[in-house]
């Protein structure tokens, strides 16, 4: 029977089974950092265990490292949990990428990066975004720490099996349309929990003609729509992509192990529980106005009325979302002014990103209300980026260039905007505070932060873009 | 982990849908590396006005539902990120029940791993318990191993829940403990893959 990539990886992991409990599925990459760690760890000591395959964990700090001066961590407590990591590796053995390695990377930047994340792949870490991975063809998911420290131990989990979702996007992507307008085009119209319950595939020629950053940026937000996973079936592009990365063997074992990649891809007429359709023709480049990545719409609209909505509770969630967002229904979204940008985070910090907003901000300059900020994704981003001197482009216009993290994602470090400001953020979230206590997040891709930084507000990237072509 | 079976509380309504792990516990809180003080912070930037004083008009601040240990919430409760701090902090503050139409995959695991017994209602019966909590003391008994809540009318409304998740709840299981007892599958499936 023709099968899907998410049961034929399932399958393969399969440790025990019994009817009517999950099953235990074996874990072949556990991904670790800083903040849901120290509890894991704990309960390891406290319990006598150890780590059961360090070779198959990897651990970094990402997510409250200092972007301006790595050696200058300004809050102890986050000093006490980044000099935890460190030593729970020691002790445990776990491999490490700490701050000033040249591993270092938001964790699901790196992941790819240093070809640790693979086709075929059960891929976990404590964080919500692991989804990110499966757009190797990996199934990926977040876990919780009492998880982390059962992979830990056991290098297994429990779980049930989900049930398959396809999401088909159909036609070709317009001029200007970049994958984060695709994800949030998706979230925006079928709402943040469409994919509770099941892993995704996204498919369609769309998806087969992005690359694999692209694919990533997909998939990073499938969180955002419920789902634990998101994947894409493994094509040439995973394969080359992969090819002479650090963990990936070379020669004839690397052919042997690329034809089993491609053998996990979705057969023809397999059957998914559920599959969902989006036109191309309904994506534009996309902001969202609210206080969920659903509550966005394309730049040439506008803010919905709560009279557009039916249920009173929709009504509720929209005029609960724009008091704290401080906007009006109706209002025209590119007439929203910002004071600050962000390119950054596990979504849009890879060196396609940089590239692309480099190349529309060249010669220009930032508005003088506006602060923005760039934080590569990873270490190796960061240097590359500087080798092709998209670092000079971005100081020259007035970016601050930064080293890389999480940053102003999630904002556990300095990297804050301040209460009642807003921010054109390259990020998967805008839930209230994410960016700071009172701050308002816009999620736009980093084409149309770039856009946005020099304007002062929201504009179509269309018409700068084709001015530009 | 706390064994959970029957549990009797008045409930707190918390009537907004995809409450997040960020207004749960808003990320300035995560530093800590144990497990336990979270409670403070649950909840907090609804909690507390800017300047740290107490925002009487939340529903945790209201005198009424004062020692509640069931939280009543709706659609998509838990979504976002994946912080196991979210259920520490419930917990941390007197949670050990939260009725719900929908739950967040992860948020809903994060539950049962730490003793929190979450209930997935239909949304029928989540509206009426909701128009008899706001503004009243309602109290409801939840009986795990027979599935059901009785409400204060004495009207006894079934819930799901997985057999597996049910058993380590009742007895208050660790996890880790009960896989090493396939510690030779474990081993087996490794060398097989080697
Ligand atoms: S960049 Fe943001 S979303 Fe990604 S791992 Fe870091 S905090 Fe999480």
């Amino acid at each position: 029977m023709p099968k899907t990539i998410i049961e034929k990886v399932w399958n393969d992991h399969i440790v025990y089974e019994e009817p009517g409990k999950p099953d235990l599925l074996y874990i072949d990459l556990h991904l670790l950092h800083e903040v849901t760690s120290p509890q894991a760890f704990e309960g390891l000591r406290l319990n006598n265990r150890k780590v059961r395959r360090p070779d198959l964990s990897f651990a970094t700090m990402d997510h409250n490292v200092p972007t301006k001066n790595r050696t200058n961590i300004t809050d102890p407590v986050s000093k006490k949990q980044i000099k935890t990591l460190a030593q729970n590796c020691q002790e445990f053995g776990v491999p490490l990428a700490h701050m000033e390695h040249p591993d270092q990377g938001i964790v699901h930047v790196i992941g790819p990066e240093l070809g640790l994340t693979q086709p075929g792949k059960t891929i976990v870490c404590g964080d919500s975004h692991t989804s990110t991975h499966g757009a190797f063809g990996a199934l990926a998911f977040g876990i919780g720490t009492s998880e982390v420290e059962h992979v830990l131990s056991t290098q297994t989990l429990w779980q049930s099996k989900p049930k398959t979702m396809e999401v088909k996007i159909v036609g070709d992507l317009g001029f200007g349309v970049a994958a984060k307008d695709v994800i949030l085009a998706i979230i925006s119209k079928f709402g943040v929990d469409i994919g509770t319950g099941h892993v995704v595939e996204y498919t369609g020629e769309a998806i087969k003609k992005l690359s694999m950053e692209e694919r990533m940026t997909i998939c990073n937000m499938s969180i955002e729509a419920g789902a634990r996973a998101g994947l894409i079936s493994p094509d040439q592009k995973t394969v080359e992509y992969l090819k002479g990365r650090a963990h990936v063997p070379d020669g004839e074992a690397f052919d042997e192990l690329a034809d089993k990649w491609l053998s996990y891809a979705t057969d023809e007429g397999a059957q998914y529980d559920q599959t969902l359709e989006i036109h191309t023709s309904e994506i534009e480049p996309f902001v969202t106005w609210g206080t969920n990545p659903s509550m966005g719409s394309g730049i040439s609209s506008h803010i919905p009325y709560a009279g557009d909505f039916s249920n009173q509770s929709e009504q509720e969630e929209l005029l609960q979302a724009l008091t704290y967002m401080d906007l009006k229904e109706g209002t025209p979204l590119s007439s929203i002014e910002i004071q600050h940008v962000f390119i950054g985070s596990c979504t849009n910090s890879r060196l396609s990103d940089l590239r692309e907003a480099a190349q529309l901000i060249k010669g220009k300059s930032v508005h003088p209300n506006v602060t923005a900020i760039v934080v590569p994704g990873s270490f190796s981003v960061k240097l590359q980026a500087e080798k092709e001197g998209l670092n000079r482009i971005f100081e020259e216009a007035g970016f601050e260039w930064r080293e890389s993290g999480c940053s102003m994602c999630l904002a556990m470090n300095d990297d804050i905007v301040p209460p009642g400001e807003r921010c054109a953020s390259t990020s998967n979230r805008n839930f209230e505070g994410r960016q700071g206590a009172g701050s308002r997040t816009h999620l736009v891709s980093p084409v149309m932060a770039a856009a946005a930084a020099i304007e002062g507000h929201f504009v179509d990237v269309r018409n700068m873009l084709s001015v530009h072509a | 982990m706390e064994p959970i079976n029957k549990h009797t509380s008045i409930v707190t309504p918390l009537d907004r849908v995809n409450v997040d792990t960020d207004q749960i516990i808003p990320k300035q809180f995560l530093k800590r590396i144990e497990r336990t003080g979270f409670g403070q912070f649950l909840f907090y930037g609804w909690r507390f006005n800017e300047d740290g004083s107490k925002n009487e008009s939340f529903v945790l601040n209201n005198p009424l539902y004062e020692g509640s240990s069931i939280l009543l919430a709706n659609d998509n409760f838990g979504c976002g990120s994946s912080r196991e701090h979210a259920p520490w902090a419930l917990l941390d503050y007197g949670f050990k029940v939260v009725i719900a139409p929908s739950f967040a995959d992860i948020f809903y695991n994060n539950c049962v791993k730490n003793g929190i017994l979450p209930i997935r209602l239909e949304e029928r019966e989540i509206e009426q318990l909701f128009r008899a909590s706001k503004g009243h003391k309602y109290q409801i008994s939840v009986d795990l191993k027979e599935q059901f809540i009785q409400r204060q009318d004495e009207k006894k409304v079934a819930f799901d829940i997985d057999p597996y998740w049910k058993e380590m709840l009742l007895n208050g299981w660790d996890e880790i403990a009960l896989t090493f007892q396939y510690e030779k599958q474990i081993t087996e499936y490794e060398k097989q893959q080697a």
